[in-house]
């Protein structure tokens, strides 16, 4: 044994360890945390406000009496909690995050700096506008990137998040058919049997009924199959480009040119917008709405679940229709138009998406985004974006099955005919992912796909962290095919928490804390 | 470029595994005369480089905290601790995605889960979700809750609730044979908004305080709903007011929707926010949006898993209870990070300060000749008839630095009864010095 000069050692013993249990059930840095409500105290708080002076009070006799059961913690106790907490969460700035679809890219700090800046985020919403010239010159400016590198003539800023742009551009071409006399009679809608589940659940929302279009076996929307579809009551279709296949849809003009042909809008689902800013112009190949969220391509954080941005760029056809408020300027400066009756020209907005102007803090996060890369600098995020996923499906494809012949766009598909008779699933191949480190793929998705497993590495991943990355991968699938299916089975072992029950979750959900009216019970 | 680790030498080595001689053969699916079109488009930039341009366009803005502020009408200005902003921004929160992987997404589940019980507490009601986009798509999604539930089309709106909350609800509320209607807007809160209760109405909407700043007494609205079958949605645009005011929940609402921004998150131009959804148990599977619940381990260790998800749009698809596909994580963790540093005891204070702010302001204004308070109760923001149109009043205040509240043009451009109405709000942030200027500065202008 190796001693320092104290004659302390300096060199830890050689002991095999199997399992080890503490007394606290925290492992080191994991640190097992209690609900906040289990350790805060009613009476206690983390800020110090000043004594209120004992005005009476003028609440019209409805003052509260009853407890509400919030218990405060001092500033040290909270801060512990919650970092405490976050150190139980897998994050892009520790390692991969290759959810397919999901856009999993590095969030620069820049963008937090300047989101925070008191002329950004200590403005109101209902201020003088003269007072806010600044904010709504960035509205201005943003809106311009996003039409250029579109080609479309409008966009609709207020959408919340992706899901919500696929509202504002369906309730715009509702509108439009509205103008057109032909809301009545066009209420079907197309979607690829590939689509986000947003997809159909925005167009049932818009009281359109929704008909699926297969695939073809490259991937891709069987054309012919979707031109039968079409019809005189058909409204639209809503097509993702590049596909939830990590395609291109080569067929794109064609569908364009049939819907419009039918009388019907061409709706594009932008999640994979990334693939292509810069490179392709949705606008020249023909749509007439697509939502973009900024928290996949223009890289605003996606926080853990949001808030996320989907402003939507609509065609000529469409943008009359664009809901309230926009922006407009002129030589006196910048203006909002709030409400209808405000409106000049052909404008005859359909309504509004959300009380206020949609999500500026995002908006500030993407334009900082978006002047840091520049135009160059987007067009070769893409490129790297494909180039890093086509690795990956070239890597992986020596032990793993893609799940169409060819090159891919941003992500990488995958069936799992690779894991055929190994006794391991999709789920199970996932899960050992955790405890080498890494957060999962898309599972399950596209659902055309058998055991999908959509990889997305995006282009803020080095080749030294893709080699990692697929050596693990390919050791993982050695592993399944060699009748390990255990390990997988079991998987993870290492997280903070192993699989959990969730049919019980659902079974007999407990959505909140509630007190134990016997606490000899809990302590047990 | 900074925020690309590839270099030329990577991405050669990278082309030859792929097989592609160049990156655009990878492009070969677009139509060869749209690829790589023309931007016309700045080149990348440094950090220094775009800071400045962000920081003129900032600069070009009054900033909230820069002087006297009482602009309020569902988006406040209170003091959020400098603790809330620093964990919001912990990599392993602000960076990490929807919790789809609970093994290694405890940390976003657990605060979830305490939001849910704080804001299930806070409104009264049994079941909260895991937040919204913000208050307005909250009350959208409440009117379409309640249609499901009673299988009726009516939604009856109070004329007191935001005018964009009513807006964004008979947009989307009416989207699918839902038919809307609206009581009169009247600024001192007598509202007929019973009487337009019918055998057909899904739900009644009210906003508490309202938008003119009327506390209102739910009880016998809700009763009245009730009596003809339909559920009450309550709408709290001001969330502090719960410190102070009885919860909807006590007063009989069915569901209780909110804007959750004042606590812990900064006004940021309208968003984003945090909105709020609570209901009762027996409506649970009815609700839409996310939903985190309690449950073990594979070793029997407690941990949380968003639940219930077949009502989703991911499972269902064109079946789903909604299509929202995401909530207000991160500003959900800002206001429970604040409403956990403030604690029943903090937010009791608080809410009591906000009440003496606006007692102390519209005592002071009122005062002055031709000014007219039109609330008997209020919490922090109330209602002045001023001798002319409001919004000129708030221009010529805004040229002397004090940003004076929201006229009533703004919000209503098309009703000339109320352009000489002025919404006016104060806060914690509300300074003695600061009423003095604003009261001073309107003797002047009026």
């Amino acid at each position: 044994m190796s001693m320092n000069n104290q004659g302390r050692p300096s060199r830890p013993e050689d002991i095999e360890v199997q399992s080890v249990t503490t007394f606290t059930g925290n492992r080191a840095l994991q640190i097992e945390e209690p609900l906040i409500f289990e350790t805060g105290h009613m009476a206690a708080t983390g800020v110090d406000l000043p004594e209120p002076k004992g005005t009476t009070s003028r609440l019209g006799g409805l003052e509260r009496k009853s407890s509400m059961n919030l218990p405060g913690l001092a500033e040290p106790e909270a801060m512990r909690h919650f970092v405490r907490l976050s150190q139980k969460n897998y994050a892009i700035d520790m390692g991969p995050f290759p959810l397919g679809s999901c856009t999993m890219k590095h969030n620069p700090r820049l963008n937090e700096k300047m989101a925070r800046l008191p002329g950004f985020a200590d403005i109101h919403p209902l201020q003088p506008v003269s007072t806010v010239q600044g904010a709504l010159e960035l509205i201005d400016t943003l809106a311009g990137w996003l039409k250029e590198l579109t080609a479309m003539p409008a966009v609709a800023m207020s959408p919340k998040a992706g899901a919500h742009g696929e509202l504002c551009g369906m309730v715009t071409i509702k509108a439009a058919l509205e103008a057109r006399g032909e809301a009545e009679t066009r209420t079907r809608v197309l979607a690829p049997e590939s689509a986000h589940g947003t997809n159909p659940a925005t167009a049932a929302q818009c009281g359109f009924t929704v008909d699926g279009i297969p695939a073809d076996e490259t991937g891709r929307v069987d054309i012919e199959a979707f031109k039968a579809k079409l019809g005189p009551d058909v409204a639209a279709i809503m097509v993702t480009n590049p596909n939830t296949c990590g395609l291109f849809e080569r067929d794109i003009r064609e569908m364009a040119d049939a819907v419009h042909e039918a009388g019907g809008y061409f709706y594009c689902d932008g999640a994979n917008f990334n693939a292509i800013v810069g490179k392709v112009k949705p606008g020249d190949l023909g749509i007439d709405a697509m939502h973009i969220n900024l928290h996949k391509t223009f890289s605003t954080p996606h926080g853990g679940g949001g808030p996320g941005s989907g402003p939507t760029v609509l065609s000529a056809a469409l943008a009359p229709f664009a809901p309230i408020p926009y922006v407009v300027s002129d030589e006196d400066g910048f203006h909002l138009v709030e409400k209808r009756s405000q409106e000049e020209g052909d404008h005859h907005s359909f309504g509004r998406m959300t009380a206020f102007h949609g999500q500026m803090g995002m908006f500030v996060r993407a334009l900082s985004y978006m002047l840091s890369h520049g135009g160059d600098g987007l067009r070769q995020a893409a490129e790297d974006a494909v180039l890093n996923a086509n690795y990956v499906l070239a890597r992986l494809s020596e032990e793993m099955t893609p799940a169409f012949e060819g090159t891919c766009m941003h992500e990488a598909l995958f069936n799992d005919d690779f894991l055929k008779d190994t006794g391991v699933g999709t789920l199970d191949f996932a899960k050992a992912m955790i405890d080498e480190g890494y957060h999962p793929m898309t599972m399950y998705f596209p659902l055309v796909v058998h055991g999908a497993m959509l990889i997305e590495p995006t282009e803020t991943e080095s080749k030294h962290e893709l080699d990692l990355f697929c050596d693990a991968l390919l050791s993982l699938a050695k592993e399944a095919k060699a009748g390990n299916a255990d390990k997988f089975k079991a998987a993870p072992v290492l997280a903070p928490r192993r699989r959990l029950d969730e049919t019980a979750a659902a079974r007999k959900p407990v959505l909140r804390w509630e007190p134990s009216d016997d606490k000899s019970m809990a302590a047990e | 470029m900074r925020y690309l680790p590839l270099d030329t030498e990577d991405r050669r080595a990278m082309l030859d595994v792929v097989g592609a001689k160049a990156i655009d053969d990878l492009f070969a699916d677009v139509p060869a005369d749209a690829l790589n079109p023309p931007l016309d488009l700045p080149d990348h930039a440094g950090e220094f480089a775009v800071e400045r341009q962000m920081a003129a366009m900032a600069a070009r803005n009054r900033a909230a905290g820069a002087g006297p502020f009482f602009v309020g009408a569902g988006a406040y200005k209170h003091h959020v601790p400098a603790t809330v902003d620093h964990i919001i921004q912990r990599s392993e929160f602000l960076t990490s995605y929807t919790p789809y992987q609970p093994e290694i997404a405890q940390g976003t589940l657990q605060y979830l889960f305490e939001f849910q019980t704080q804001v299930a507490s806070l409104t009264g009601m049994d079941v909260a979700n895991a937040s919204m986009y913000d208050g307005s798509t909250a009350c959208a999604e409440a009117a379409l809750m309640a249609r499901r539930v009673t299988r009726r089309d009516g939604i009856v709106m109070s004329g007191g609730l935001h005018p964009h909350y009513e807006s964004v609800t008979r947009m989307n509320g009416g989207l699918v044979g839902g038919k809307a209607s609206v009581s009169e807007a009247s600024p001192d809160g007598k509202d007929n908004v019973i009487d337009l209760i019918t055998d057909e109405t899904a739900c009644v909407i009210v906003q508490t305080p309202d938008v003119f700043g009327n506390v209102v007494d739910l009880e016998p609205i809700a009763k009245a709903a009730q009596d003809k079958g339909a559920l009450l949605v309550a709408v709290v645009t001001e969330i502090v007011s719960l410190g102070a005011l009885k919860s909807p929940g006590e007063m009989g609402a069915d569901i209780v929707v909110g804007e959750g921004q004042s606590i812990g998150n900064a006004l940021n131009f309208g968003g984003p926010y945090v909105g709020l959804f609570a209901t009762r148990q027996k409506y649970m599977r009815n609700m839409p949006g996310r939903l985190c619940g309690e449950t073990v381990d594979a070793d029997g260790k407690r941990g949380f898993v968003l639940t219930l998800s077949t009502r989703e749009q991911h499972i269902r698809r064109d079946k789903a209870t909604s299509n929202i596909c995401t909530n207000s994580g991160l500003c959900a963790l800002a206001f429970t990070v604040h409403m956990t540093l403030l604690g029943e005891t903090g937010l009791r204070k608080l809410a009591t300060l906000n009440h003496e702010a606006a007692c102390a302001t519209a005592d002071a204004l009122s005062a002055i000749d031709g000014v007219e308070l039109i609330n008997d109760a209020f919490f922090n923001e109330f209602t002045l008839r001023l001798p002319k149109d409001a919004a000129d009043v708030v221009e010529a205040l805004a040229a002397r630095d004090i940003l004076a509240g929201v006229p009533g043009s703004r919000l209503w451009p098309e009703d000339e009864s109320k352009h000489n109405l002025l919404i006016v709000a104060a806060t914690e942030l509300t300074q003695d010095a600061d009423i003095e200027a604003f009261a001073n500065a309107l003797k002047e202008v009026l």
